[in-house]
């Protein structure tokens, strides 16, 4: 057996007195490729923010590649990481792409994707450079990379957030709904350089509602309901012989 | 142009002291509104009412008021506080040892320079008008900025410097410029504590020479060249940075 690239277990998360995550575990191993599927309020961007400590579980554990997050309880501030050197050095193995891409927008183009080479991981910034404009050229870019984030369509930013994920060279790519702020016309560009990105072998995390990826990209599917995983598995199986009612209903309805 | 009946020089060398004490009060009131800012922003409650209680009293006396108070109750607070120093040392040492002789380990009269006095004083009121500005160009960068260089591992003082800091600055420039044409005037209440800047020369110079307003006007002049200055820099570097604004 490898050691998953994820491993998260019986992870709660509670805001206030409101328990959004109750109790999910998950592995992710090198490859694959896991959609995470549920209605608004069913926690899964929560979940999906938990793995690189964006919100802090209130209790469980979550291993990057073996390596366990260690968590203290402060009396006064809750539950927190006891080192945060520790968790600035796994973020920056993780790669995220945002709902509303996050641009830095002081930023060029391509000084928004040699930021995080540089300035957190110490690669000298010509070698940052050559990389980052390859993989402006890969996502269709590469003749807006002196563009400021304000200057794009959603789409393009969307491919350039994406272009800077990748120039981290990301154990885990983690993405938090990323077509859900786009027009119709623009999500198909995203989607299928992260179609490319799946069949290349990356290991991706996906919040979404694009269902037609989830089934046909992903190697597994979650659904998530009120905190609990409600159905899982391969999609070709879940999705043509649901056992939960719920996700029978979930997807007659997006369909 | 101007006949300054021999007071060119002193003259000049009093634009050149204005011009100093403002841009050294301009320094030391950027670092205490950014302080001030960031502990109003931060959750400790000590930070933020010290914060808060420094921001309400500034902004609610006047400027004259205060510099008064500052150079003077300073002055004699600084003295008090350096005599009562030596007078408590004197006293534990004679304690110890019956024999010792009173000593001043600190100077009895410690005189503060206005030029100092002023900058402190100027810096102090200013920190308090520039903190309003900066809590308000911190609030204006949107949480996803911040949080994009969090998930990317960037640690707290590269998300505040290489992400935070540009991105507020241009929120925070009218703001600033405003604040920096108001503290460039304020230096003129400098001269009542006794600087020798331009408005201090060109009231010396009209009594002596009966022609208060040919000095008057010629320091109007050069603050209003100061002033044209900045604006036209001010409005270069908002066109600077407007460009990447969305």
């Amino acid at each position: 057996m490898t050691i998953p690239t994820i491993s998260i277990r019986n992870l709660h998360k509670s805001f206030a007195d409101n328990e959004v995550l109750k109790g999910i575990d998950l592995e992710a191993h090198q490859g694959d490729v896991i959609s995470i599927l549920g209605a608004s309020g069913s926690g899964k961007s929560t979940l999906l923010r938990c793995v690189n400590l964006l919100e802090t579980p209130t209790s469980g554990h979550i291993l990057i590649n073996g390596e366990l997050i260690k968590m203290k309880d402060d009396k006064k501030h809750g539950p927190m990481p006891v080192s945060i050197k520790q968790v600035e050095r796994i973020r920056s193995r993780l790669a995220m792409v945002f709902q509303g891409f996050n641009l830095w927008s002081h930023l060029s183009v391509i000084e928004n994707v040699i930021e995080a080479p540089i300035h957190v991981l110490g690669v000298p910034r010509k070698e940052a450079i050559v990389k980052a404009e390859a993989l402006l050229e890969r996502v269709g870019l590469f003749n807006r990379k002196d563009y400021y984030p304000g200057q794009l369509s959603g789409g393009q930013k969307q491919r350039v957030a994406i272009a800077r994920a990748l120039a981290v060279e990301p154990e885990v790519m983690l993405f938090d709904e990323p077509t859900s702020a786009l027009d119709p016309e623009l999500v198909g560009d995203v989607l299928s350089v992260m179609r490319d990105l799946a069949e290349e072998g990356r290991t991706m995390l996906v919040v979404t509602h694009e269902m037609a990826f989830a089934r046909d990209v992903s190697s597994k599917v979650i659904f998530l309901h009120e905190g609990l995983v409600e159905e899982e598995g391969k999609p070709e199986l879940i999705f043509e012989n649901p056992t939960s009612e719920r996700f029978k209903k979930f997807i007659s309805t997006v369909y | 142009m101007f006949d300054l009946y021999g007071y060119q020089d002193i003259f000049l060398k009093g634009a050149w002291l204005t011009l100093q004490v403002a841009l050294l009060s301009l320094i030391l009131a950027v670092a205490l509104g950014l302080l001030a800012a960031l502990a109003k922003l931060s959750h400790s409650k000590i930070l933020t009412s010290i914060a808060t209680i420094y921001t309400t009293v500034i902004r609610g006396i006047p400027d004259l008021i205060l510099m008064l108070i500052i150079f003077f109750g300073g002055q004699v607070l600084i003295n008090n506080m350096s005599y009562g120093f030596n007078e408590w040392i004197n006293e534990v040492l004679t304690g110890y040892y019956p024999n010792h002789e009173w000593t001043s380990y600190l100077p009895d009269y410690i005189d503060i320079s206005p030029y100092l006095a002023g900058i402190i004083t100027i810096g102090f009121i200013f920190g308090a008008y520039m903190a309003e500005t900066f809590r308000g160009a911190i609030l204006s960068v949107s949480k996803g900025q911040l949080e994009a260089a969090t998930a990317y591992g960037m640690n707290k003082y590269k998300r505040f410097f290489r992400i935070m800091f540009p991105q507020m600055m241009r929120h925070a420039l009218p703001g600033l410029g405003n604040n920096w044409l108001v503290l460039l005037k304020t230096t003129a209440l400098v001269s009542i504590i006794g600087l020798q800047d331009m408005v201090k020369i060109a009231g010396d110079a009209s009594g002596s020479t009966q022609k208060p307003f040919t000095f008057y006007l010629v320091v109007a002049l050069v603050f209003l060249f100061y002033t044209s200055v900045s604006t036209a820099f001010l409005k270069w570097a908002e066109h600077k940075y407007s460009i990447r604004t969305r």
